[in-house]
C-alpha cells in the first residue's frame, strides 16, 4: 500500500476584515447555486517551460479539480471559462470586479502556481465580487505528486469560507467494489479520493469482504472477512497492508465499527443463532460485553463523544433503532414509526442519526435527532442501505442496488450521495459496481 | 319461477369464487405464508433427503414441513456417523446486510437445534451465516426472495 503522504504546507492565512461578505447557506436545500468563476492557475515565468512537468496542464487540472469539487455539493455554480473578462495573470493581480459582476459571478477564484527547487507552490485568492474584496488568501507548498490533494486543500479553504463549514474535499471514501454474478459476487476492499479519482484495490477478491470501515486518522480500516470461511472482524493497516483478525471469538463477528477515540472496535457477536453487542480495545485486547438479549443486537455506531451507542434490534419483534449508554445500561427505543428500520449511524456533528427504512416493499434514507423526533426520509427506491456521513455532517454516501431479471439481469450496485436537506442527490462514479461506503474523516487535518 | 332465478345467481357466484380461488391456488401453489414449498431449487443429501429448508421473512421458526425434512437429515447422519455437516443460513435481498447476516446465523443455528434434538452431536453440524451475499434464485421477485430465505445443510469434504 503507498503510504499516505503527510503533506508540508505552508500556509498563509490572510482573512480580510472587511464585513457584509457574500454566504452561502447550506441549511436548506439550495435551489440558486452561487455563481462562482474558477479563473485557471497562471503559471509563473519561471515555471513555464520545465523538463518533466506540464506546469500548464497541472494549473488547469487544479482549477477543474476545484471546479468539480464546488458543482458537485449543488451549492455552487461554476462559471464557464469562455466567458471569463480576464487574464488569469491580471485577475490574480486585482481583478476588475464591475467585468465579472457583468458575468453574473458572485465569486472569483484566482491563483499562481509556480515550481521552485521540485516543489510545487500554489497561491491562490478568493474574491468577493459584490463587496469588491478579497476573502482569503492561501498559499501551499508541497511536491507535485500530490496536485490533487492541493486542488481538495484548496477546494475545502474556500467551501470553509462562503459557507462557515467545515469542508469533505480533501477526503477518501473506503468500499467494497464488486464483480460477477450476482449468486457468486467477487468483493474487494477499495478506497478512493471523494471524487472518484485514484482507486486501489486493497484486497485481491479471493474471500467475501463485506463493510470497511475507517478508524478516525484514516490509517486504519475495520471490515468483515470470509478467510478461510470464518466469517470474522479484521482489522486492515493501509500503510502496511498487515491484516488481523480481531480478538478471537468462537463464531461470527460483524458489523464492526471504531469508537470515536479509534481505540476499541465495537461489533456484533453471533453465538448460537444470537447476535450480541462486544467491544474490543485494540491496545489491551479486552473484550467486553455490551448487550445480553435473546433478540439480534447489530449495527452499533457511537456518537462522537463516545458516551452513547445506537444500534439496530429485533427485541420489539421487528427491525427498530435503539441507543444506550457506552456501557451498555439505559436502553431507548428510538424508532416507532411504520416499517423496520436499521443501519443507524450518529453524525460526526452529534445531533442526527442516519439510518435505513423499509416500508411496504420501499427502501428509504434518512435522518432523525438521536431522540428519534424529527424524522425525515431523504430518498426512496427499490433497494439502498448503509449511509456514512461527510466528516462535516452534512452529506451522506449510501449504496443502491436495483432489481434483476432472472438469473440476476439488469443488477448493478453503486454509490450514491445525497445532502441532508434531501437536495442533490447524485451517482458517484466507480470504476467497478460498488457498495458499503464508508467516508474518511479530513485527510489534512 | 323467481326462487328459480335467484338460485342460478347464487349458483353462478359460487363458481366465479371457485374458479377464482383456483386460479390463485395456482399461482400461489409454491409458497405458503411467504414460506417456499417448492423444490426447484432443493438438492438431496441422499435419496430422498432434502438438502434445504425454508424461512417466512425475518423469521427463523421452522414449519412442519421443514421439521419433516431435518428428521429425515438427523436420520441419514445417524447413519453416516462419520460425516459431519456445515448449515448455511440465508436471507433474501430485501433488509440491510447486517441485519441480514445476523438472520442467516439464527436460522442457521434453528437447523442445528433442531438436528441434535434428534441425537446428532452438535460437534459434527458447523454453522455459517452467508446473510444476503448467496442468493440461490438472482431474480427480484417475491418468489425467488422466498427461495433464497433458506438454511442449506452441506457435506463436509
Amino acid at each position: 500500500m503507498k503510504k499516505i503522504i503527510i503533506l508540508l504546507f505552508t500556509y498563509f492565512v490572510l482573512y480580510s476584515n472587511s464585513n457584509a461578505l457574500i454566504k452561502v447557506d447550506i441549511t436548506r436545500g439550495n435551489l440558486d447555486p452561487l455563481p462562482i468563476a474558477v479563473s485557471p492557475l497562471h503559471v509563473e515565468k519561471t515555471s513555464e517551460n520545465l523538463e518533466n512537468l506540464d506546469t500548464k496542464k497541472l494549473g488547469l487540472n487544479i482549477s477543474s479539480i476545484i471546479e468539480k469539487n464546488f458543482k458537485s455539493t449543488g451549492l455552487f455554480n461554476p462559471l464557464k471559462r469562455e466567458a471569463f473578462v480576464q487574464k488569469p495573470d491580471i485577475a490574480h493581480l486585482k481583478p476588475r470586479f464591475e467585468d465579472w459582476r457583468l458575468i453574473k459571478a458572485q465569486a472569483l477564484v484566482t491563483g499562481k502556481l509556480s515550481v521552485i527547487n521540485n516543489k510545487l507552490k500554489v497561491e491562490f485568492r478568493l474574491w468577493d465580487l459584490t463587496a469588491s474584496k478579497e476573502m482569503i488568501a492561501l498559499s501551499f507548498t508541497t511536491t507535485p505528486t500530490n496536485w490533487r490533494r492541493v486542488a481538495h486543500i484548496i477546494s475545502d479553504k474556500i467551501y470553509e469560507r462562503l459557507t462557515g463549514e467545515e469542508g469533505y474535499f480533501d477526503t477518501r471514501i473506503i468500499y467494497v467494489a464488486e464483480s460477477g454474478p450476482k449468486n457468486q459476487r467477487v468483493k474487494k476492499l477499495a478506497i478512493m479520493d471523494q471524487d472518484g479519482a485514484k482507486t486501489k484495490y486493497l484486497t485481491l477478491g479471493n474471500e467475501l469482504v463485506l463493510t470497511p470501515r475507517f478508524n478516525p486518522s484514516n490509517q486504519m480500516v475495520t471490515y468483515l472477512s470470509y478467510f478461510r470461511n470464518l466469517p470474522r472482524v479484521y482489522l486492515l493497516d493501509i500503510e502496511t497492508g498487515k491484516q488481523e483478525v480481531v480478538g478471537n471469538f468462537p463464531g461470527m463477528t460483524f458489523a464492526p465499527r471504531f469508537s470515536p477515540d479509534g481505540k476499541k472496535i465495537i461489533m456484533s457477536f453471533a453465538k448460537d443463532g444470537n447476535s450480541d453487542i462486544f467491544t474490543m480495545d485494540l491496545e489491551t485486547r479486552k473484550v467486553e460485553r455490551i448487550t445480553e438479549h435473546s433478540s439480534i443486537d447489530t449495527s452499533p455506531s457511537y456518537s462522537p463523544d463516545g458516551k452513547y451507542i445506537c444500534f439496530n434490534s429485533d427485541r420489539s419483534g421487528l427491525q427498530q433503532i435503539y441507543v444506550m449508554k457506552s456501557d451498555g445500561s439505559n436502553v431507548k427505543r428510538i424508532t416507532f414509526g411504520n416499517g423496520i428500520y436499521g443501519t443507524p449511524v450518529w453524525s460526526p456533528r452529534g445531533d442526527l442519526i442516519a439510518f435505513t427504512k423499509v416500508r411496504k416493499g420501499k427502501f428509504y434514507i434518512g435522518v432523525m435527532r438521536s431522540d428519534g423526533t424529527g424524522e425525515r426520509l431523504l430518498t426512496e427506491n427499490f433497494y439502498q442501505e448503509a449511509p456514512s456521513w461527510s466528516p462535516n455532517g452534512r452529506v451522506l454516501v449510501f449504496y443502491r442496488e436495483t432489481k434483476s431479471g432472472a438469473q440476476g439481469k439488469g443488477f448493478s450496485a453503486k454509490l450514491w450521495s445525497i445532502d441532508i436537506t434531501g437536495y442533490n442527490e447524485r451517482k458517484i462514479k466507480t470504476e467497478t459496481d460498488a457498495s458499503d461506503p464508508s467516508w474518511s474523516s479530513l485527510l489534512s487535518k | 319461477m323467481k326462487f328459480n332465478k335467484n338460485l342460478r345467481n347464487i349458483f353462478l357466484i359460487l363458481f366465479a369464487t371457485l374458479a377464482l380461488s383456483a386460479c390463485s391456488t395456482a399461482k400461489k401453489s409454491q409458497t405458503s405464508g411467504d414460506v417456499y414449498t417448492g423444490s426447484d431449487t432443493v438438492e438431496y443429501l441422499a435419496s430422498g433427503v432434502k438438502d434445504r429448508v425454508f424461512f417466512a421473512t425475518n423469521k427463523s421458526s421452522l414449519t412442519s414441513a421443514s421439521r419433516e425434512t431435518l428428521r429425515k437429515q438427523a436420520t441419514y447422519l445417524r447413519k453416516n456417523k462419520k460425516l459431519n455437516v456445515t448449515v448455511e443460513g440465508h436471507a433474501d435481498e430485501r433488509g440491510t446486510r447486517e441485519f441480514n447476516l445476523a438472520l442467516g446465523e439464527r436460522r442457521a443455528n434453528a437447523v442445528k437445534d433442531y438436528l441434535m434434538t434428534y441425537g446428532i452431536s452438535g460437534k459434527r453440524i458447523s454453522v455459517i451465516s452467508y446473510g444476503k451475499e448467496r442468493p440461490v434464485n438472482s431474480e427480484s421477485t417475491p418468489l425467488a426472495w422466498s427461495q433464497n430465505r433458506r438454511s442449506v445443510t452441506v457435506k463436509v469434504k
